[in-house]
């Protein structure tokens, strides 16, 4: 950085030293020089986060969160602010690519043992804002107050009356009344404002915790030297931002070509507490855990399980004991299940967007045994009983080496990460 | 609140959903609309006579809450002609200096007044169903314009197993097949300005053209900007996985 010279920037540096701080954290920062396009998505997801708030401050400012105005306030904003339709598509597919690009990042994370030792923290933030995610999006989606928006608040705050005892004076107490109402939507508005900037303060302890380390790398193994890793400018930021534009170019096709795509039709008709829609699905990125819900046939038990398919990612750090990271060298048995995993899941969202009847309530409950089958079962009993490959000494040797790596790495015993 | 926790406690036990089916028993055909695909734009000929078969046949019963007089404009009348459009109304004002609401024309940044004082007297004078608003109805409906093409080409005699209840009609593609609504569109019930046949088909297609606008009336801009930005970002991606290559030749 040559800014660096620049005698108001010494000025500044020597009494906050910000920019010494950017040039170590942003400019010169050692990373993996072996990191596959799987990385890319942690700079996606903060992207698409400072999208989402900026133009949902610009939204902010026309939209009237009161029962009678909030529908119509959005069709305004739709009509006759200018380029408001702009803005509100890219803020209401804006939150479908944050949930596409998040759970991406988690797969990754999955497979490539992300959550391993010394990142368990790393992890565990990272679920914190995948459920922040989750509370802002659900409060964000009631605003438009259209009926889908009403009965999904209706269904959704309902799960807290399973709770033994004080389930009732809990829901009352969400709903500000006795019904989901204008109280409601005013806290909704109000906590939808505010949960962003939450997530933006755990992303930077996210940030903070993935520099301790540095990234993860496709190999899995801790970088031996300087000839590892790379700056991360010019490298990875150009290699970020390519991504990005694809990003974008998938994004923006939403846009402008398909910007319904992702919502339900219902929500175009004012919310009605007189009139129930046939279906009362949540929005696509819930419909795993939603199926969750539905397959168990006790309610406490249903939101008990639904709550516990997210918190299971709070332990997994203690439920893998596998030394190895990376699947890249672990057996064929952990791929196979991987898979098999993110294929469960898929499963489970086309569950949760059917009626919990039939052949669905059936491969529903199928999949939500796998699901924490997956977790507390095969993940613990794998670490113990595979036989992973052996590692690669070094990732510049791996990367830099040629085609004897994988000989050369075989000769060596297992390192422990 | 009884009510309300029953019918979510029974959505969220999925008892909810066999209204549903009824509904998707049918089958609703496609139709080839000018705003369909990428490149689609409303025909702006289909858009203004399906505008005069709203304001003749739909507007007796339904509102169109969101669309202004002034937002004629947008499909090709003037200035002049939607001053006109929206003298014919009269419009309820006020209150004035002396605290007296009064009657004047209507202008053009008056909304499209809605035909009944509001959805019980709307119930009352149809036979206990709401008219529903329409300018978000192709949005508001699955597979919206085809749907409501259907809808409005969909009435026929009922089979002889079926008993209609008082006052309703029989509609092959509505919900459990029967709607408070009779068949709206007759041969010829409007004489089109620009001469073109009034047949059922014709009108159906050209108020499903109108309505499409109705709820998305940025749907041509949009498309317009989208094809630019589109282009851009191909061009823009090319040049950074160029400079992407440049940049880390030095490391593979």
């Amino acid at each position: 950085m040559n800014g660096m010279n620049n005698p108001l920037v010494k000025w500044i540096d020597h009494r906050l030293p910000i920019f010494t701080l950017m040039k170590a954290e942003l400019t010169d920062y050692p990373t993996p020089r072996n990191l596959n396009y799987w990385w890319n998505y942690g700079s996606l997801a903060g992207i698409t986060l400072m999208i989402l708030i900026v133009t949902g401050i610009m939204l902010a400012m026309q939209y009237t969160a009161h029962v009678d105005y909030a529908f119509q306030s959005t069709e305004r904003i739709m009509r006759d602010v200018n380029y408001g339709w702009l803005i509100r598509y890219i803020h209401m597919n804006g939150g479908s690519f944050f949930f596409i690009v998040v759970y991406i990042h988690i797969f990754r994370g999955l497979y490539y043992g992300s959550y391993k030792p010394p990142r368990e923290l790393l992890w565990i933030m990272g679920v914190v804002i995948l459920l922040l995610m989750m509370m802002t999006a659900f409060m964000g989606y009631v605003l438009p107050w259209g009926q889908m928006s009403f009965w999904g608040a209706t269904v959704i705050t309902n799960l807290f009356s399973a709770i033994p005892w004080v389930g009732d004076a809990i829901v009352t107490w969400l709903w500000g009344g006795f019904s989901v109402d204008n109280p409601t939507l005013n806290r909704f508005y109000s906590l939808h404002y505010l949960m962003p900037f939450i997530i933006v303060a755990v992303v930077v302890l996210h940030l903070w915790g993935l520099h301790r380390f540095g990234s993860n790398n496709p190999l899995g193994i801790d970088a031996k030297g300087p000839q590892d890793k790379i700056p991360f400018h010019p490298y990875y930021t150009i290699k970020d931002l390519y991504g990005l534009a694809i990003f974008l170019l998938v994004y923006a096709g939403f846009v402008f070509y398909a910007p319904n795509f992702f919502g339900e039709p219902d929500n175009y008709i004012p919310a009605n507490p007189l009139s129930t829609p046939a279906h009362i699905v949540p929005e696509w990125y819930f419909l795993p855990y939603y199926a969750i819900l539905r397959a168990i046939p006790d309610k406490l038990l249903g939101v008990i399980a639904m709550f516990a398919s997210i918190l299971v990612l709070f332990i997994l750090p203690w439920l893998d004991r596998s030394p190895v990271r990376s699947g890249r060298f672990r057996s064929w048995m952990f791929k196979g299940t991987f898979w098999f995993f993110i294929f469960v899941c898929v499963v489970l969202g086309v569950v949760g967007a059917n009626p919990p009847e039939g052949m669905w309530l059936v491969v529903g409950r199928l999949a939500t045994a796998w699901y924490f089958l997956h977790f507390l079962v095969i993940l613990p009993v794998l670490s113990v009983v595979e036989r992973p490959k052996a590692l690669p000494t070094s990732i510049s040797e791996a990367v830099l080496g040629g085609g004897d790596t994988a000989a050369g790495a075989a000769a060596k015993p297992m390192e422990k990460a | 609140m009884g009510k309300i926790l029953l019918t979510a406690l029974s959505a969220v036990l999925g008892l909810g959903i066999a209204t549903a089916e009824a509904a998707e028993g049918v089958e609703i055909p496609s139709r080839d609309w000018s705003f369909s695909g990428p490149f689609g734009t409303f025909d702006p000929a289909a858009r203004q006579r399906g505008f005069q078969v709203f304001k003749e046949v739909c507007s007796g019963c339904h509102g169109l809450e969101y669309i202004a007089f002034r937002n004629l404009a947008e499909i090709g009348y003037s200035e002049d002609e939607v001053k006109a459009i929206a003298a014919e109304f009269t419009m309820v004002d006020g209150p004035d200096d002396e605290g007296e609401m009064f009657e004047r024309e209507g202008k053009s940044s008056d909304f499209w007044p809605a035909p009944f004082a509001n959805d019980k007297a709307a119930a009352a004078a149809n036979n206990g169903a709401t008219p529903p608003e329409l300018s978000l109805i192709t949005k508001a409906r699955k597979n919206g314009p085809n749907y409501v093409f259907a809808l409005l080409t969909g009435y026929e005699e009922p089979p002889t197993d079926v008993e209609l209840l008082e006052g309703l009609n029989y509609n092959k593609v509505f919900p459990g097949h029967q709607i408070a609504m009779a068949a709206p569109l007759f041969e010829d019930g409007v004489e089109y300005a620009d001469g073109t046949p009034a047949s059922v088909e014709q009108m159906a297609h050209d108020v499903v053209t109108f309505l499409a606008w109705t709820a998305e009336p940025e749907m041509d801009a949009r498309k317009h900007m989208g094809l630019k930005v589109m282009i851009f970002l191909v061009v823009f991606s090319i040049v950074l996985y160029a400079v992407k290559r440049k940049v880390w030749a030095d490391q593979h």
